[in-house]
């Protein structure tokens, strides 16, 4: 399984080499365009910052508050038989709704057992292979009127879950416990 | 929806610390936290912005233009109620490409047109067609090659290999992309009967 990690060290010098190469080669003014580019990012990050205050003040405040490990209790006794670890269940419940809170809760995991744990690995390959279900449907099905949205919900429902079983059996199987 | 998650979080937070005993931590939490955001969100921006950059050049050079044309095949078998050509089938295009090299929030703007060229092509306007319901669910399955915020973050917390999970990633993604297609297919499937 050697094989998949070379391809991760390559993947992004080998994209941005081809596209400068290419780039140069249609004589695009390429510092120019991507400055214009990097440009756009500011926006974007000026509009999700507030969202991310907001969310990780909230996401703080039930991690210190011990309501997860309420949830934990409960939920231990499932997870425990496919010996998934119970602190991602959490994690599960909210990638589906905000993108951004998720977030808080990843960052949150990687500050208490490091990114390179079995748990702080699986975390990177969950939010690699999840989206927030939510979000993108009502903002996509809103923007043209759509109410009935017929079998989305459940298919989207159904992807996710297959993430997140398949993370978990590949973090298994090429990292190890 | 949000309104309530937030509300919800917050007040359930502080509730419970107040039969735990930990409403001090509650206090530090919510300033340490609030700062952190900025933090993260600074750090964002440097890969987003060297990202966005490198795909800004991509469009311009007609990269993106060439790989609408070479992923068509993989179009007409997802999306067969598109004719050929149509804006719809560029969108979309656009879109998957953008999800695949992981650019989030680039996804959106081509995401959104995509919509629009499907609903004019939708019969009844109020209900999703499959081919809407196909989009989404394949868009929510998560296509993407390199999620660059999760490598910039690993990186942020201390990882000696912060893209060591690309490879893992792509596998499990591939995974819940074809889960999702053959969920679609059934569906689509099922309606024609």
């Amino acid at each position: 399984m050697k094989w998949i990690l070379y391809i991760s060290d390559f993947m992004i010098p080998l994209i941005v080499t081809g596209v400068i190469i290419y780039g140069l080669l249609r004589k695009v003014n390429i510092f120019d365009v991507f400055i214009e580019g990097a440009k756009e990012s500011v926006n974007i990050i000026l509009t999700i910052m507030p969202t991310l205050i907001g969310l990780m003040v909230a996401v703080g405040i039930i991690r210190v508050s011990g309501s997860l490990n309420i949830l934990e209790v409960f939920l231990r006794p499932i997870t425990k038989l496919i010996s998934f670890p119970v602190e991602l269940i959490p994690l599960i419940i909210l990638r589906s709704i905000s993108s951004s809170a998720s977030l808080g809760l990843v960052l949150d995991l990687f500050k208490q057992y490091g990114p390179d744990s079995f748990i702080g690995r699986l975390v990177s390959i969950i939010m690699g292979c999840t989206e927030t279900i939510f979000y993108t449907m009502s903002v996509y099905f809103m923007s043209v009127g759509i109410k009935k949205t017929r079998y989305t919900l459940v298919g989207a429902l159904i992807a996710n879950i297959a993430g997140v079983i398949a993370s978990f059996y590949i973090t298994l199987y090429i990292f190890g416990k | 929806m949000l309104n309530y998650i937030w509300a919800f979080m917050i007040l359930l937070g502080i509730i419970v610390a107040a039969f735990t005993g930990k409403m001090g931590e509650v206090t530090n939490t919510a300033i340490i936290s609030s700062t952190e955001g900025v933090e993260v969100c600074i750090r964002l921006l440097g890969v987003l912005g060297f990202w966005m950059g490198i795909m800004k050049i991509a469009e311009k050079s007609g990269l993106i233009n060439l790989l609408t044309i070479k992923i068509r095949p993989i179009l007409r078998y997802l999306f067969p109620d598109i004719p050929d050509g149509h804006d719809a089938q560029k969108y979309i295009a656009a879109n998957m490409i953008a999800n695949v090299l992981g650019l989030g929030w680039g996804a959106t703007p081509p995401g959104l047109l995509a919509m629009k060229a499907l609903q004019e092509l939708n019969l009844k306007k109020d209900e999703a067609s499959n081919t809407m319901c196909m989009f989404l669910i394949v868009n929510i399955s998560s296509v993407q090659l390199i999620s660059v915020n999760i490598i910039a973050y690993r990186a942020q917390y201390g990882s000696a290999n912060p893209s060591e999970v690309i490879g893992p990633s792509i596998l499990a993604t591939s995974i819940s992309t074809v889960v999702a297609i053959i969920f679609g297919k059934l569906m689509e499937r099922r309606k024609k009967i």
